[in-house]
């Protein structure tokens, strides 16, 4: 157990440190100079030489990276060049919406792909498996944001039941903090429940093949035992770990639904700081999802002890 | 005929039993008109190779056959209960409470997220009338010291990896009984597992029936496990029954040619007389101190170093089959991938010729290469299947230089040699059966006209009557082509007719060598001696 | 019993008699054949302004309406799906070359192999159009850059399929038969290691295609992506996002497009995939 936690936290580290110096490099790899690419087109001689003096662009590349990381780990991401605001605080502002969506979201997807695959393997080869797979294809392939206009125009703007888009935080009361939630948390979640049902069908279709399927039937036991008791608790590993990678997915998601839904979270911060070449901000969004993807990962393979006995070291 | 029960009523009776194969299949039917039955305290063993239909069958009574398939015709009758006829909830009933099954795979019929007790405990609950959590918890001690596991309440909370094969089989076997069936059912039950292991669990089923009174429907292949262990005898050739019998009158006077064929081609547990070899010259392969360890250089240097390969030495001389005969885990296999270098060894030296080529870096490796080859365990994954017969034997010659029509008709004349048309160079693997990838997979090899053969198990795959057509192959070339063989098996049957000389080992070491027909007359180390009494015989006429 | 897994390349044909397969060959082929042939499908210059005729619903001038410009919605889409088709293969093909010989060397070079995989590790681990946005903002919006940004972020996942073939098929028998015959490395894996990579590549490419289409059509929208004097349908949709609640066509119609696309593509890759995979094949004829 200790060393399996050991082994997993040493193979996270190499990867945050690869992360940081993918995101390093790609200012420092752009094409042309890159404080000239952030200062935009109608910049003057002397913002560039003031954004190349605020990201230490005028220094060798290693003494770049040294101080960079450095001051990364004592947790300062830089600046904006806009508002000259520490990203620290800029994220830390934005940070609530963000994470109350994905909550949201993950619960939600969670809660209805994991029945509907087991119900489409279960029923495998049935209408009720073509229809959810069929569901589930469609999730994959409608743009996130085409959906959450379409939720718009029919719940909001026609029905007029729900409010259209903003954000209002969890201590003003939960209605309306849920009611703001409800049409962003359908549109994320589409694709991840797509995603997770998938994996769940075909992860429990996979373990229904297993020679202790067979022994339980030989047991005598209900079908419904041998899917709860026998099938479900080792088809689960794959789908805990495609909610993990989905992670990644939820996050692309998140950046879009809320300039859709006019949420003010990290997705609207790293748009406005797209429009604005404001890097250091893109940047510091970067390092945190990252962060956080690398962390829920690793959160989730500790997990797989409670699922598999197996997995000891 | 003592112990035929034939006046009592019989717990299995099987009648005319039919079960068509999809459309498409090689045969309209995977059993055909099939009657058999099983009386109390009896066991009856259904013999056949593969493809005969004998896991159908076992299956078919269970209920369980996979879909697409279903009974046709036929009734199977369960302590006079037709189980085709009954309807599921009934037959859900029967099932591990009149019936129970032992699967072929111990080591995947467990579910591994489960403790075996509650696996055992779950036979209990699902036939009700077997009392509280209590009660239940001391029957399943009860049964897992009747199948003799030591220390049942702590092997109760552990899990199945955590278990050995013979352990789990045990385990299974216990839930099996749980419920005292009438009928036990036992799919190869003891086929994946190692000889020594499986002579103890075929002891404890002999030993559980005669106490309990069931009768015992066991599916095998071998006849040496039918011999120790059969009442009567079923022999199913394609689907149909060819023969049935009492134990002693199939295996001394069967009737049928295919009974007759069959028992003729299980090797025998005794040596044929030594081959004429000249006195021993230089040796063509010296191995000397080979040494392979796993693992211990992860990165915190915490993870734990097995020894696969023990300072092991021997010597191979020209014209000389050498046997290397272990259980699972013994390091046979290792050491034949060492001395092919298909695993770099740890340690030690491999002399081929004058050379040592143990440690050598791949680069300088291939002009070697050609001198040691291989002929793998499993002949549906030893040829590429997108490659014709002709493409993959003359890939080697030619890639040391030789042109393409002179290795095109040395592999003319090595199809030949192997009794293959020479029409199949130039079809593909999948239109052959087993035996004669078999065959092709030893052409392959001796294209590159190798100083030393390593053939890895290289009958084991094969049904017996295919496996001694392969083994009188092989001493046909090795005469022909004074061929020096490493020949590794876990048989000592089908070693004992072919090996000039025998290794033993164990755990990575070599614990007994010697001349076949010496070792065999008397084994000196403990554990040969357990092998020896361990490998299923056929007893003849000797009774 | 079975023949090895393997050998099912040559069982391509049934893929065809696939019903959701012919669904997606029929849209692909529409969508295609408007691409290639746009200027003749009743389209009029997809770019032109036309001030006094913004925000016109759908009529006959107009099949699809215009837009805020005044520009024909129709001839826009048409025009866009030579860009959103174009991005989405060349992607693919661009992801999964690289990534074959990423997932080779990975699968076959064992020094490299740690290093390279922690690598692949370090970009899965960055949110893919996070590190797009981040690549088309520094490198200005272009369509190369574009199709850059969006292929490097999928490369890891074609490497480690690519390197987990590579590893479970270098242990199969044959191809240590080969190694023994003296075969060498480029004939080693041009013979026996590539043909392998091959099926799970063209299913796998077919997701990387239906993803890029998604991607760029996202990166548009966001204003990363494609320089928005192209149409494409991410920057058609982008355009209509201000007026959306009184000319939804601007954004319905390619949207429509792009999810009609992109579905066909990915029930292509799902019908591939079932006839393909030897473990559909397997669990339909499990018989001992």
């Amino acid at each position: 157990m200790g060393r399996f936690l050991a082994g997993r936290l040493a193979a996270t580290l190499p990867v945050m440190g690869i992360v940081a110096v993918i995101v390093f490099l790609l200012l420092r790899l752009a094409p042309g100079d890159p404080a000239a690419i952030l200062a935009g087109d109608a910049a003057s001689p002397e913002q560039i030489a003031a954004i190349r003096a605020n990201l230490g662009l005028d220094k060798p590349i290693l003494t770049q990276f040294l101080s960079w990381s450095g001051r990364l780990l004592q947790g300062d991401l830089g600046s904006s060049i806009i508002s000259n605001q520490p990203v620290a605080k800029l994220i830390f502002e934005r940070i609530e919406p963000t994470l109350a969506l994905a909550t949201t979201t993950i619960v939600f997807a969670v809660i209805v792909a994991v029945p509907l695959g087991v119900l489409a393997a279960w029923w495998h080869g049935t209408w009720i498996d073509r229809a959810i797979m069929a569901v589930s294809v469609l999730g994959f392939s409608v743009p996130v944001f085409v959906l959450g206009y379409l939720l718009i125009f029919g719940f909001a703007m026609q029905l007029r039941f729900l409010p259209v888009q903003g954000y209002v935080s969890i201590t003003e009361g939960i209605w309306p903090f849920l009611s703001r939630l409800i049409l962003p948390t359908l549109t994320l979640s589409v694709i991840y429940v797509a995603l997770i049902a998938r994996t769940t069908r075909s992860s429990v279709l996979e373990v229904l093949g297993e020679d202790y399927i067979r022994t339980a039937r030989a047991k005598g036991i209900g079908e419904s035992q041998v899917l709860w008791r026998h099938a479900l608790r080792n088809a689960a590993v794959p789908v805990v770990s495609v909610i993990g990678l989905g992670i990644a997915l939820l996050i692309s998601g998140v950046v879009v639904t809320e300039s859709v839904f006019n949420l003010p979270g990290l997705g609207r911060l790293t748009v406005d700081a797209v429009l604005a070449h404001d890097y250091p901000v893109i940047q510091g969004v970067i390092l945190l999802f990252s962060a956080l993807y690398v962390v829920v990962n690793l959160a989730i393979d500790l997990s797989y002890l409670l699922f598999d006995p197996r997995i000891r070291y | 005929m003592i112990r035929s029960p034939a006046m009592k009523e019989p717990v299995l009776s099987i009648t005319g039993l039919t079960v068509p194969l999809p459309l498409g299949a090689d045969r309209a039917n995977a059993i055909e008109g099939l009657s058999l039955s099983v009386g109390p305290n009896e066991i009856v063993c259904v013999v056949g190779e593969s493809g005969s239909g004998k896991s159908v069958t076992a299956s078919a009574v269970m209920g369980l056959l996979p879909p697409g398939l279903t009974p046709s015709a036929g009734r199977i009758l369960l302590q006079g209960e037709d189980v085709l006829t009954v309807g599921p909830a009934r037959l859900r009933a029967l099932r591990g409470s009149r019936m129970a099954m032992v699967f072929q795979e111990p080591m995947t019929a467990l579910n591994p997220v489960l403790k075996v007790g509650d696996q055992i405990a779950e036979m209990l609950e699902a036939h009700s009338g077997r009392g509280d959590r209590e009660t239940r918890r001391r029957r399943v001690l009860d049964l897992l010291a009747d199948v003799h596991l030591p220390d049942p309440p702590s092997l109760a909370k552990a899990y199945p990896h955590q278990l050995s094969g013979g352990q789990r089989q045990r385990v299974m076997i216990a839930m099996a009984l749980a419920n005292d069936p009438s009928l036990i059912i036992a799919d190869e039950p003891t086929t994946a597992l190692d000889v020594t292991t499986q002579a103890q669990i075929l002891k404890l089923l002999k030993e559980l029936q005669a106490r309990r009174n069931a009768g015992i429907l066991f599916i095998t292949h071998d006849f040496g496990v039918v011999s120790q262990i059969a009442d009567r005898v079923v022999v199913m050739q394609k689907g149909r029954l060819v023969e049935e019998g009492s134990v002693e009158d199939v295996l001394t006077r069967p009737r049928d040619p295919y009974t007759r064929m069959l028992i003729a081609a299980v090797p025998r547990a005794e040596p044929p007389p030594p081959r004429p070899r000249p006195q021993p010259s230089a040796p063509i392969l010296t191995v000397r101190d080979l040494t392979k360890t796993y693992g211990g250089r992860g990165l915190f240097g915490g993870g734990r170093a097995v020894t696969a390969l023990d300072s092991v030495s021997l010597a191979l001389q020209p014209g000389e089959t050498l046997g290397i005969v272990g259980e699972s885990g013994s390091g046979k296999s290792t050491l034949a991938r060492c001395v092919a270098r298909f695993v770099d060894p740890s340690a030690g030296h491999i002399r081929i010729g004058g050379d040592d080529i143990a440690l050598l870096p791949t680069r300088e490796l291939r002009p070697y290469r050609r001198r040691i080859q291989m002929v793998f365990q499993d002949p549906y994954r030893s040829l590429n299947p997108r490659r014709t017969v002709g493409q993959s034997i003359i890939e080697g010659p030619m890639n040391y230089g030789l042109s393409k029509d002179a290795a095109w008709a040395r592999a003319t004349r090595l199809l030949d040699l192997v009794h293959l048309d020479t029409g199949a160079l130039d079809r593909y693997p999948h239109e052959f059966s087993g035996g004669q990838r078999q065959r092709i997979a030893i052409a392959r090899a001796l294209a590159m006209e190798p100083d030393v053969l390593i053939a890895d198990e290289a009958v084991s795959a094969l049904d017996v009557s295919v496996q001694r057509q392969v083994l009188e192959l092989l001493e046909d070339i090795r005469e022909r082509l004074n061929l020096s063989i490493l020949f590794i098996t876990h048989d000592l049957r089908v070693a004992a007719r072919l090996c000039d000389r025998l290794v033993v080992m164990l755990g990575g070491r070599i614990v007994e060598e010697g001349a076949t027909a010496a070792l065999f007359a008397n084994p000196r180390h403990a554990y040969t001696q357990a092998l020896f009494a361990a490998a299923p015989k056929l007893r003849l006429a000797q009774e | 019993m079975s023949s090895p897994a393997v050998a099912r390349f040559t069982t391509l044909p049934p893929v065809l008699r696939h019903p959701g397969v012919l669904f997606g060959l029929a849209v692909l082929l529409i969508v295609g054949g408007a691409a290639l042939l746009a200027p003749y499908l009743w389209t009029g210059d997809p770019i032109l302004l036309r001030p006094r005729l913004r925000h016109r619903p759908p009529s006959a001038p107009a099949w699809l309406g215009t837009d805020a410009y005044g520009r024909d919605v129709w001839s826009r889409v048409v025009y866009g799906a030579r860009v959103s088709l174009g991005i989405g293969f060349s992607v693919a093909a661009a992801a999964v070359l690289i990534g074959l010989v990423i997932g080779l060397v990975a699968g076959y070079l064992r020094r490299l192999d740690a290093v390279v995989m922690r690598i692949m590790d370090g970009l899965m681990a960055i949110p893919s159009i996070l590190l797009a946005i981040a690549m088309v903002t520094l490198s200005g919006a272009g369509i190369a850059t574009v199709i850059v940004a969006i292929t490097i972020p999928e490369i890891p996942r074609v490497a480690r399929l690519v390197r987990s073939v590579v590893l479970s098929v270098r242990s199969e028998p044959y191809v240590e038969a080969a190694i023994g015959a003296g075969t060498r490395l480029p004939m080693l894996l041009t013979r026996h290691v590539l043909p392998n990579t091959i099926a799970p590549l063209i299913v796998q490419g077919t997701y990387v295609c239906a993803s890029a289409i998604l991607t760029e059509a996202i990166l548009s929208f966001l204003g990363a992506g494609i320089p928005t004097e192209i149409p494409s349908w991410g920057n058609i949709m982008a355009e209509g996002r201000q007026a959306f609640q009184i000319a939804p066509w601007v954004i319905l119609f390619p949207g429509l497009c792009v999810a009609a696309t992109v579905l066909a593509v990915n029930i292509i890759g799902d019908g591939l995939r079932d006839a393909l995979d030897p473990r559909t094949a397997r669990r339909v004829g499990a018989l001992r």
